[in-house]
């Protein structure tokens, strides 16, 4: 009787094992689609990095990893020649080759979502099965970024029509497409089910080109779960096994919980206030504004309201990116705030308003009343209206207050973008300054975007991205709060150091469960 | 008769335009959906472009008249933005979820609310009554989501007995997704069922206590003491069956609210049905499934109600008369 219950046992343990590991993942959001090109979001590319597989990837040290490309290197000014694996097979069986890039690219480029970052690339040339050239219309040092973008779709997968008639390429927002709800990537997974909103199982794609990689995961049982709280108890009573991101207020719990490994880093976006010098007059004075950054305790806020899930920021881009300036300086201080609105003449202070959206950022509106009481100490009389994200935007967009909220994360992982799109002067044609709620507008500092914007020559660049964050800096044209920490939890035993990054696209391909 | 009948739908379809009407004015101002459709990099031109081909740039009564068109001549009362699939097809496939959930509630609010009540109103002052009513103070004022959130941390953090969030296994029965047929799921309603049996409970705890204890004062019971019946028959049958009628009315409008209730609910268990789909409706500002969610709730409760009328109506023709005045 034992040696046959003993035997029950083994065959048990074998067949766990021959199985596989599965990892059941709890994240706020499930990604918005099958198609990888319908949106751009953070949940669309934690998905789109399971399924597809880039060009190029970021390491964890904001480097470039190899993928389907082997080795790229420029050119010309305007190329850069990619050298493609071979042997990758897509899920439905096709071989991958520089045509199914060359089509992607294309598809990029008419994706409503995705076409602005591509704006600058013209039609690739392919060489041959394994080489393509991609080509910019002017010189562009971010083909490498870019690249990273470049998820290659099967493209005789989803070329000619569906059993609906439809065609399998279009790119659909808000209705059925075939590529809605069907993949063939060449990624490390394949999508064995899908229900929007409630699970997604993701199963191991045996022909997997990467055969280096230690990940173990055979399945992936993904599901969303918004409420934070919720969340954390999935966790901690173990009917998942990994969770993204952890809400502060466990931050404590988790890291101190001796099952769970918790890993946390400086995220890449920054929190800040923009002073709107068009409608409020009192902005378009320097001495206001160094006024108002100067009774703002940034690091305050981080270390007490965030709990220290928060770095502050006295600049945009964080360490590691190219316009990072080294030993920029922390400039809360409350006497000289008071005495610089004395010497604005401001002695009596003014009163202005201020929105903030109450459900996007982490603490959003507890930070926005921080600073609200913040800005009374030095007679700055804030009236504050939150809202949730729905109504915030057309509100920010509106300018309907002198003081607005906004989180930015770099789209291009690059510190040119945080400037593009909250610093520039606003245009309407080019689309600079699209957020840019504060109406600054410096001349200077756009002449050196746009110089970077076309300088291949990195130090060159990094010298131009540097010299920007510090016009930033000194002329206060907005309120740098901190960049947000990311962070992921899972039970002791599943290594998720080495396969999370700044972008919070985990790897999990690459994943090993002991 | 007929002509009452033809009233009653009548008066029914124009709630239901109202409905409508207030629902779709509410969904000019929930926020706009493109935003959430979009990555924020999307040039506002881009955007612009998107909310044209979705026809939300047109005036608010071209919006409306298009949306009547479609809901009365197909049968389509909108679009899922979030879901990429008709309104209708979202909700349906979720209502299973909520419908199981006030099921078993309803189950454990008769089953357990009747003899506590009764209990408490025959022996008011022992202290097993005294709990009772103690209990129910605390399950009245204590919101919903506190209950749960204790429930997760002693149920399924500190023991690790039950799941702490979703639905779990269900079985397909002729279309419907039920969770009451497996023994995974069946774990996974305990807790959200649980929370909110304690917030509606006391409520028909208190009311059938209160209603049993005028009973127990009237004239025919005290005459029917007098006569020396039982006393298991002059509770049950004298006292309890007159107690039902109020309890049974209120009980009918407690349903709406128990609906209503499940938004919070199921938020906190991440319970897959139609309160969780509201709320992130909302949320997503995924407007024409908000439309065709209040809608659908609407029809449901209009339906009901001109039923119920109507065989009001049958029954007690007094109501017929006293309506056409």
């Amino acid at each position: 009787m034992k040696k046959l219950l003993f035997l029950a046992l083994a065959f048990v343990f074998l067949a766990t094992a021959a199985q596989g590991k599965t990892l059941k993942m709890a994240l706020d959001a499930d990604p918005e689609s099958m198609d990888p090109h319908v949106q751009l979001s953070g949940g669309m590319l934690q998905y789109t990095h399971l399924v597809f597989d880039p060009l190029i990837r970021w390491t964890k040290d904001m480097k470039f990893e190899p993928r389907l490309a082997e080795k790229w290197e420029r050119i010309d000014e305007l190329t850069v020649r990619f050298h493609l694996r071979k042997g990758v097979k897509f899920h439905s069986g096709n071989p991958f080759t520089a045509a199914d890039v060359a089509w992607t690219l294309d598809r990029l480029k008419k994706s409503e979502d995705f076409k602005g970052l591509f704006t600058s690339f013209a039609a690739p040339k392919v060489i041959d099965d394994y080489t393509i050239d991609i080509v910019t219309t002017e010189p562009y040092p971010l083909v490498e970024n870019m690249a990273t973008y470049i998820f290659p779709m099967d493209s005789k997968f989803y070329t000619g029509n569906d059993d609906k008639g439809l065609p399998k390429d279009a790119i659909v927002k808000t209705e059925y497409s075939f590529a809605n709800q069907n993949e063939s990537g060449t990624g490390p997974f394949t999508v064995e089910s899908r229900e929007h909103g409630v699970k997604m199982v993701y199963k191991r794609f045996a022909d997997y080109w990467d055969k280096n990689s230690k990940g173990n995961v055979s399945e992936i049982v993904l599901t969303p779960i918004k409420e934070n709280a919720t969340r954390t108890a999935a966790l901690l009573s173990g009917d998942v096994d990994f969770i993204a991101p952890v809400p502060p207020q466990d931050f404590e719990r988790l890291s101190t919980n001796k099952d769970i490994n918790m890993v946390t880093m400086a995220g890449s976006r920054i929190i800040t206030f923009q002073l709107n010098q068009k409608k409020k007059p009192e902005f378009a004075n320097l001495k206001v504004r160094q006024a108002v950054i100067a009774a703002i305790d940034n690091a305050g806020i981080a270390a007490k309201l965030m709990k220290g899930t928060a770095t502050p920021a006295q600049q945009q881009g964080p360490e590691g990116f190219d316009g990072y300036v080294e030993g920029l300086k922390p400039r809360f201080d409350l006497e000289k705030a008071k005495q610089l609105m004395k010497e604005a003449g401001f002695e009596k202070g003014f009163e202005a308003t201020m929105i903030a959206p109450n459900n996007r950022y982490v603490n959003d509106e507890k930070i926005a009343e921080a600073v609200v009481s913040m800005l009374s100490k030095i007679g700055i009389k804030v009236s504050l209206k939150t809202m949730p994200k729905a109504q915030y935007w057309d509100e920010f967009d509106a300018q309907v207050a002198d003081i607005q909220m906004i989180g930015w994360h770099s789209d291009t992982e690059d510190s040119a973008n945080y400037s593009e799109y909250l610093l520039m002067c606003p245009n309407k044609e080019t689309g600079k300054g699209q957020y840019n709620s504060g109406n600054y507008c410096n001349a200077k500092l756009d002449e050196l975007v746009n110089k970077a914007n076309v300088e291949n020559d990195r130090a060159k660049r990094k010298a131009l991205l540097q010299e920007v964050e510090k016009i930033a800096y000194e002329d206060a044209s907005y309120v740098p709060l901190h960049w947000q920490n990311l962070s992921w939890a899972a039970k002791k035993g599943i290594d998720i150091e080495p396969i999370v990054n700044i972008m919070d696209f985990p790897y999990i391909g690459d994943l090993v469960i002991k | 008769m007929f002509a009452f009948i033809v009233r009653r739908v009548l008066q029914a379809i124009v709630v239901m335009l109202i409905i409508s009407f207030i629902g779709f004015a509410l969904k000019q101002n929930v926020g706009d959906p493109v935003r959430e459709l979009t990555g924020i990099s999307v040039s506002a031109a881009e955007r612009d472009a998107i909310r044209e081909k979705l026809g939300l740039n047109d005036p608010f009564l071209v919006q409306y008249g298009r949306f009547l068109k479609g809901a009365v001549l197909e049968g389509n009362i909108g679009q899922s933005f979030f879901y990429k699939k008709p309104a209708m097809e979202v909700i349906v496939s979720k209502a299973p979820a909520t419908l199981e959930l006030v099921l078993i509630c309803s189950v454990l609010i008769v089953v357990l609310s009747i003899p506590m009540g009764i209990y408490s109103a025959i022996y008011p002052k022992r202290l097993l009554s005294r709990l009772i009513m103690g209990f129910s103070t605390i399950g009245v004022s204590v919101p919903i989501f506190l209950i749960a959130i204790l429930l997760i941390y002693v149920f399924s953090i500190k023991l690790g007995w039950l799941p702490s969030y979703g639905r779990g296994e269900t079985v397909n029965v002729w279309g419907w997704e039920s969770g009451l047929l497996t023994v995974d799921g069946l774990k996974h309603i305990l807790l959200p069922a649980t929370a909110l049996t304690a917030l509606m409970l006391p409520l028909f705890v208190r009311l059938i206590r209160s209603e049993m204890m005028e009973v127990l004062e009237t004239e025919y019971v005290k005459f029917a003491w007098a006569k020396g019946l039982p006393r298991v028959r002059i509770w049950f049958v004298h006292a309890f069956k007159n107690t039902l009628l109020p309890v049974i009315t209120v009980g009918g409008v407690q349903i709406g609210t128990m609906i209503a209730f499940t938004i919070l609910t199921e938020t906190v268990f991440q319970w897959g049905g139609l309160g969780f789909l509201f709320l992130e409706a909302v949320e997503r500002a995924d407007t024409s499934l908000l439309v065709a969610y209040l809608i659908f709730v609407g029809v449901i409760f209009v339906v009901v109600n001109t039923v119920v009328d109507i065989i009001y109506g049958l029954v007690n023709p007094m109501v017929r008369i006293t309506g056409r005045k």
